[in-house]
């Protein structure tokens, strides 16, 4: 019998139970080699199998199938077998292959980049990353390169929704790198510069041994999302301690010019720090940070005209522009209008009299929504913390911790323990 | 309604003249005087009144009330004091700055510098011939006496390193505590001649660590000394204080270094400076003993009282009046400008403590400036958070703003909350990071 139909046959047969799955998946590894070679007639072998219920089988003929070069037309051809196995397939089944899984989906990002159309992939790679997940804290490879797509084709939102889950399990720590790089960008690109922060912050205070470029990457976003955010950017507070000792040495050497610009803006000076950003334009461009950098300048003028609101009740239009340097009482109304809209600050402008009333934030924390969004807070953090000593217990515990602390710690005195010394670690 | 008005009326006006209308004030504001040379310098002696001289000679110029005539009559009186002295250093940089133009008799007298110095070394081979016998003898009190004549040779010639290294040694032989103090007293007033006001501390708290209880004169001059460390290294409050203690019986004890007059300048001044009101009653106002120091200063008396009852014109005027003289003085020279700027903050700041609103026009009435220059001073001081309040820049009105606590707690809340979330979670996804790196590691090298 050919060794193909044969093996067909056992696929389909053996789909069943986990105890059959099993012995599939052990035989699915031998004949990984022959399935290569034969690759030519693996279109018709896909045709037979169903992937709901032969997942695993049609992820090894799949990803045998998909080993070679694939020409543009063929392409067009596999990325709806590959999306369509995505969509169908069975999450414990493919599981059993973590590494077959990824490398095919690695190939249908390759091919839909090919193709010019990374939106065609957004969702299966969304289902995709959700079904490898063991859990929803865990990481996997196929998250950055999901985010990688969201990114090229601009569905923000789509992204969004799954870095709203929170990781703290990883495979591999390039996997984070990515995945905090991609995802930061992603968070600027909705203007929700905290948690674009949280995620650079990630990247960049990560055990490292040894500088990586995304890292370096990061820092350059970090710092300018920082000046965006928090107004303020100092060398000397910028790495915490628990950031690796390679990122604090090195990462401040492949960043210059972005401390300068931070340094620029720390004077408070929007003429100076225009001038900076005109000579510098170039290098901001090729980091491709043009325009987190223009926002940069304009966080300065909002920063400027919020301070005024702790020390003005009602301003001019002509003051505001005068302090804060801009050119005409029209810009200032414009400025004043857009933090307004956005929610910066609380304000009242009368035309009439070319004035700006400030008033306090209108917020009273005596509503229900308040109470039970502090409620919820509350539970939240509560079973965070739980988790931490969760954690910290499963430390404790661990055989690799013990033998490396035992062989550290002191001897005991003589009259804490009464035992022979021999029997110490 | 009628005899609402007229109760009201006397009041608001009051607050409003503010001790600005001439005809409303009840003490007569005296305008500072150009300083009369001749009776300032009569208060000091010895090197203190020449460096004073010389000082005001250099910086007599550039002031706008000074006069060529004020600065050739300085170098004229210092010139004097140094013939009747032996000092030939001085006397050639004084004879130098004077150029020939107060006439012959006030020329470089370089027969007089000749038989100075002749005389100074005779005098000093004789002292030292002295002081090697006594050591050979070993008497500690005559090896004291010789080595504190040879600190009062280098002194009187000026050579104020030497003098100082010779007071220091004397330490060793002092055995009562009246040689200590003695010798402390010597080695303050060289080192505060020589501006070396760290020693000048050292050796107060020496002085007045010894064992017999301090005459109250020795007292009152070495709470002076400290009182102008303490001056010289910024420390106002310090200051305020040492001056404030010292006792009415120094008069005229100190005038090698200090006046009474200055010690009530300087004291008033860094009081209102540094104190809060509650210190300034109790400790200047109703100090009986630094009243007598007033005395000698009305101005300061009547500037430090204005201040106290708020006639904030008043007393900006006063303290204006003063400035000229005051920047002419050897110790207060660098710090009168920061003093100033305190006193004046602290006036802006008291003026608006007690009131919900302010009208700018008014206070700038009171204050004797223009609206916006108000305006830009009170933005400076609330953006350094030491008014609490906003200010209405159409209607020209302050309004004090307490900062409502419930709302900011809430906010620190929440805050707080959020902070916490992000730490943790970051740190239990760095360490699982670095379990996953152990991990590897450790199965590489099994």
């Amino acid at each position: 019998m050919d060794p193909l139909e044969a093996l067909v046959a056992q696929i389909q047969g053996l789909s069943s139970t986990p105890g059959d799955i099993a012995r599939l998946h052990v035989i699915l590894k031998q004949a990984d080699d022959s399935l290569r070679s034969e690759s030519t007639r693996l279109s018709s072998v896909l045709a037979q199998l169903a992937p709901s219920e032969h997942s695993l089988g049609f992820l090894y003929v799949l990803d045998a199938f998909t080993s070679g070069q694939i020409s543009k037309q063929q392409a067009e051809t596999t990325v709806p077998i590959i999306t369509g196995f995505i969509n169908a397939c069975n999450a414990e089944q493919i599981r059993l292959a973590p590494e077959k899984f990824v490398l095919v989906c690695k190939r249908l990002k390759d091919q839909v980049m090919m193709l010019e159309a990374p939106i065609r992939s957004v969702g299966p790679l969304f289902t995709a990353a959700r079904k490898l997940q063991l859990s929803t804290e865990h990481l996997t490879p196929l998250h950055s390169d999901f985010l990688l797509l969201c990114l090229l084709a601009k569905c923000y939102k789509t992204g969004l929704s799954i870095l709203e889950d929170g990781i703290f399990e990883v495979d591999q720590p390039r996997d984070l790198f990515l995945y905090c790089y991609y995802g930061g960008m992603i968070c600027i690109g909705l203007k929700r510069f905290q948690k674009a922060l949280d995620l650079l912050h990630n990247v960049v205070t990560a055990p490292m041994s040894s500088l990586n470029a995304i890292a370096v990457e990061a820092y350059k976003k970090y710092i300018l999302v920082s000046l965006i955010h928090h107004g303020q950017w100092q060398i000397s507070t910028s790495l915490p301690k628990y950031a690796s000792s390679v990122a604090q040495r090195s990462l401040k050497n492949f960043c210059q010019h972005y401390i300068e610009l931070a340094n620029s803006y720390g004077t408070e000076k929007i003429a100076e720090l225009e001038a900076y950003v005109q000579t510098n334009t170039e290098k901001f461009e090729n980091d491709n940070n043009l325009g987190l950098v223009k926002q940069v300048v304009l966080s300065m003028y909002k920063r400027n005209i919020q301070r005024l609101t702790q020390t003005y009740l009602t301003l001019s239009l002509q003051d505001i522009a005068n302090t804060v340097q801009l050119n005409s009482p029209k810009e200032a109304e414009m400025h004043v209008l857009q933090m307004i809209q956005d929610g910066e600050i609380y304000a009242t402008i009368n035309q009439r009299d070319g004035m700006v009333r400030f008033l306090e934030d209108p917020e009273q924390y005596k509503t229900c929504e308040m109470i039970e969004h502090i409620d919820s807070s509350i539970q939240r953090i509560m079973a965070l913390s739980r988790k931490l000593s969760a954690m910290d217990e499963q430390i404790s515990c661990d055989q690799l911790y013990l033998s490396k602390v035992g062989r550290e710690r002191q001897r005991y005195d003589f009259d804490d323990f009464d035992v022979p010394t021999k029997f110490n670690i | 309604m009628d005899a609402d008005d007229d109760t009201c009326a006397p009041i608001t006006d009051e607050i409003r003249a503010n001790g600005g209308g001439e005809q409303r004030t009840r003490r007569p504001i005296i305008s500072g005087d150009q300083l009369d040379i001749e009776a300032y310098a009569s208060l000091y002696s010895g090197r203190t009144k020449i460096m004073r001289l010389l000082f005001i000679a250099d910086h007599c110029s550039d002031e706008k009330i000074g006069n060529p005539s004020m600065k050739l009559d300085a170098l004229r009186m210092a010139y004097d004091e140094i013939k009747k002295g032996e000092n030939t250093q001085l006397m050639r940089e004084v004879a130098q700055k004077i150029n020939g133009r107060l006439g012959p008799s006030y020329e470089l007298d370089s027969a007089w510098c000749d038989t100075v110095d002749r005389r100074a070394e005779q005098k000093k081979e004789k002292l030292e011939n002295e002081l090697n016998a006594y050591r050979t003898n070993l008497i500690k009190e005559s090896i004291r006496m010789g080595y504190n004549d040879f600190g009062d040779f280098y002194y009187a010639h000026g050579q104020l390193g030497d003098a100082f290294k010779s007071y220091v040694r004397t330490r060793d032989y002092c055995t009562t505590s009246k040689h200590i103090v003695h010798m402390c007293m010597s080695v303050i007033l060289v080192s505060i001649e020589m501006g070396q006001f760290t020693h000048v501390t050292s050796y107060v708290n020496k002085a007045e660590q010894a064992p017999d209880a301090l005459d109250p004169i020795t007292a009152a001059k070495l709470r002076c000394a400290a009182g102008l460390a303490n001056l010289e290294a910024k420390k106002y409050k310090l200051a305020a204080r040492k001056f404030l203690e010292t006792n009415p019986e120094l008069g005229s004890h100190f005038s090698e270094v200090i006046a009474p007059q200055d010690v009530a300048t300087y004291g008033g001044l860094c009081a209102l400076a540094t104190f809060d009101r509650t210190e300034l009653k109790s400790k200047v106002i109703d100090n009986l003993n630094f009243r007598n120091f007033l005395e000698l200063v009305p101005e300061v008396r009547e500037l430090i009282n204005d201040f106290y009852s708020s006639h904030y014109a008043s007393c900006l005027q006063y303290l204006g009046n003063l400035k000229a003289n005051l920047l002419l003085d050897i110790h207060l020279h660098d710090h009168v400008e920061t003093l100033y700027d305190q006193i004046r903050h602290k006036a802006l700041i008291q003026y608006t403590l007690p009131f919900v609103s302010v009208d700018l026009n008014m206070m700038a009435n009171a204050f004797k400036t223009t609206v916006a220059e108000l305006q830009k001073e009170l933005e400076a001081l609330i953006t350094d958070n030491q008014i609490q309040a906003r200010i209405d820049s159409h209607n020209k009105i302050l309004y004090a703003r307490h900062a409502d606590q419930r709302n900011a707690t809430f906010q620190r809340v929440l805050e707080t909350g959020r902070e916490f979330d992000r730490d943790v979670r970051s740190m239990l996804l760095r360490s699982n990071l670095v379990k996953h790196d152990y991990n590897v590691r450790h199965l590489r090298k099994l």
